[in-house]
């Protein structure tokens, strides 16, 4: 059987687990954002703390997803959440980095004539770091994604579903087919995610920044 | 007024400011001057709180300033810095109106302070307001700088090598801009340099600073008259002379740099264009290897020239040519004495200097008299 009649009789499967797969992506971001962009605007406020915690997140991305998956399993139990647990956990690094750096990377120069003419941390906080640090933020964000779209087929071991569960389905039964059902919507979702998160990223650089006149 | 009394500051062992004990009057502008690392921009920084000292007391008009809030504080005192600073996420506009915005200014008021503050420096509104700042000039970058310290009519303005970082044209013309503006705001202007040049221009009273330590506070002519020190002394390098109570002035002091100068090859219609755009009567001719050959008024132009013909036929030597390093004395006897109402000043190569006309020369001796004056 072609894999595009294949395809064709299990659409409604496929359509399935790719739903389920966006929803396991955007969500697990959605809570990596929630963690990560706060955690940076901490770290760029409270700097000793940055090395340490940025390296221990860093040793957290580096736990094989398998272990991870295994660790949560028997912490946390099987299905839906704890793949959103364990995916947003993966979506941190990249999100908090980059919110971080770009916040602290604000020019010394701008930072002393905003605290010199009377603004508030604060104030320099979300009128001037913020902005001029959404570049960098919102690429974060795309690398994880891109990463978690990935990381995401894990889901399918826990009974968490996604394209996962047609791919471990393959590899279990040497159906190609399965595979390939799985591993190819998952990498075009790959692809148009980072596509789109590339449009806000372009959309929400202050026009300041683009250089020359927009 | 701002008054410091014994303001004391170090970093671990290092003495920064040691005992400073001066005052600044409302309406005055104060020039901090002196080497590297003496302390300059951390009394400027004492004055709005960015940095506080460890012992002492600073007050303006009568107040200490420990007592009142640092952000509120700052809103009330104008602050320039070298870097610049502007927000490159904003545009001029919201550059300008930041701090009226953070006093809460209505957006109608905002509006026409940025329209009025953008009047000032001849940068009409509707071409410039809503311009990044990266889409400027690094002169008219500062020029915002400079309006965003002063849209909320503070009445002190803090300033630290703001032209530190323009070329030297830029800067002429911004220290104008300033001057007049202080002057016609009535604003008190504490100005942070280490050019000395800036300061004879500039000041009211300079202070001159070394290792945190006030060596001298006095007018420009007062210092360019009695340096209180060696040091000061070499600050002033070609402004005074440490032989003689008068300057040694050469030809080079008095002459202006920038003439019209053409090739003699060419064609004389062309060089009465030139001299027409330029407004002059009188133009200097160049060899091949760009030396002197000698001058071509207007009038011989109209007498003797024929269209398509070179410029350099008409060549006179009526206007005297000299080394630049004449002393300036002979320079304004030959000056008087010459029917040209004009000097050439040579470098040793036979190249054009300048020119040594009676307005560069009176404006010369008017510097070396009494401080650089402002034309
Ligand atoms: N935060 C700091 N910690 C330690 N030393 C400092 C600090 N800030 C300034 N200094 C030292 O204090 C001295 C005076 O610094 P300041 O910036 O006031 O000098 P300045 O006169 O403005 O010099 P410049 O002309 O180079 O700007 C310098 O020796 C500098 O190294
Ligand atoms: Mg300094």
């Amino acid at each position: 059987m072609t894999l595009m009649t294949f395809m064709g009789e299990q659409r409604s499967e496929i359509i399935k687990a790719l739903t389920q797969h966006i929803h396991l992506v955007v969500f697990s971001v959605l809570l990596g954002i929630l963690i990560s962009i706060p955690a940076g605007i901490f770290l760029s406020r409270h700097k000793a703390f940055a090395a340490p915690v940025l390296a221990a997140v860093g040793v957290i991305q580096t736990i094989p997803g398998l272990v991870m998956l295994g660790l949560a399993l028997i912490l946390l139990g099987t299905g839906t959440q704890t793949a959103l647990a364990v995916l947003a956990v993966y979506s941190i690094l990249p999100i908090l980095r980059n919110t971080y750096t770009g916040i602290t990377e604000v020019d010394s120069g701008i930072l002393e004539a905003g605290r010199g003419i009377g603004m508030t941390r604060r104030q320099m906080l979300f009128n001037v770091q913020l902005p001029l640090a959404t570049t960098s933020i919102v690429s974060g964000i795309r690398i994880s994604t891109v990463y978690i779209v990935s990381w995401a087929t894990l889901a399918g071991l826990i009974g968490a579903g996604g394209l996962g569960d047609l791919i471990w389905t393959g590899l279990a039964t040497y159906n190609t087919n399965y595979i390939l059902a799985g591993a190819l919507p998952s990498a075009v979702l790959a692809f148009l995610f980072s596509g789109v998160i590339g449009l806000f990223e372009r959309l929400l650089t202050p026009r300041g920044l683009k250089g020359g006149r927009a | 007024m701002i008054t410091f009394k014994n303001v004391s500051k170090s970093y671990g062992s290092k003495k920064i400011l040691k005992d400073l004990t001066f005052s600044i009057r409302a309406g005055e502008f104060v020039v901090l001057i002196g080497p590297s690392g003496c302390g300059k921009t951390t009394t400027l920084k004492t004055i709005n709180r960015l940095i506080e000292p460890d012992s002492g007391e600073i007050s303006i008009d009568g107040m200490n300033i420990r007592s009142r809030n640092p952000v509120e504080l700052r809103r009330s005192i104008g602050y320039v810095i070298q870097q610049i600073g502007l927000f490159p996420n904003m545009t001029v506009e919201q550059n300008i109106a930041v701090v009226p915005k953070l006093l809460k200014t209505s957006k109608e008021q905002w509006k026409q302070i940025v329209q009025e503050m953008l009047e000032l420096v001849g940068m009409p509104y509707e071409e410039n307001a809503h311009k990044y700042p990266s889409e400027l000039s690094g002169g008219q970058q500062q020029r915002i700088g400079v309006l965003r310290a002063l849209a909320a009519s503070p009445p002190i303005v803090l300033m630290d090598e703001p032209f530190g970082a323009l070329d030297p044209i830029t800067r002429d013309s911004l220290q104008d801009e300033v001057k007049k503006l202080q002057k016609r705001l009535k604003k008190t202007i504490g100005f942070v340099t280490h050019d000395m040049e800036e300061a004879l221009r500039l000041a009211d009273t300079i202070v001159f600073m070394n290792e945190g330590e006030i060596v001298q506070m006095a007018s420009p002519e007062e210092m360019l008259r009695n340096p209180a020190s060696d040091l000061i002394r070499d600050f002033m390098g070609r402004h005074t002379n440490p032989h003689s109570e008068q300057p040694e002035l050469f030809a080079e002091d008095l002459m202006r740099t920038r003439v019209l100068k053409v090739p003699y090859s060419l064609h004389t219609l062309e060089c009465v264009d030139r001299m027409n755009r330029r407004e002059v009567n009188s133009v200097i001719v160049l060899n091949e290897d760009d030396t002197f050959m000698g001058t071509v008024t207007l009038d011989t132009v109209r007498e003797r020239g024929k269209a398509g013909r070179e410029i350099g036929e008409l060549v006179g030597n009526d206007v005297p040519a000299i080394d630049r390093r004449m002393p300036a004395q002979e320079a304004f006897d030959l000056l008087l004495s010459s029917t040209a109402n004009y000097l050439v000043v040579l470098n040793t190569d036979q190249t054009v200097a300048g020119i040594v006309t009676k307005t560069s020369m009176a404006k010369a001796m008017g510097e070396a008299l009494w401080g650089a004056v402002l034309s």
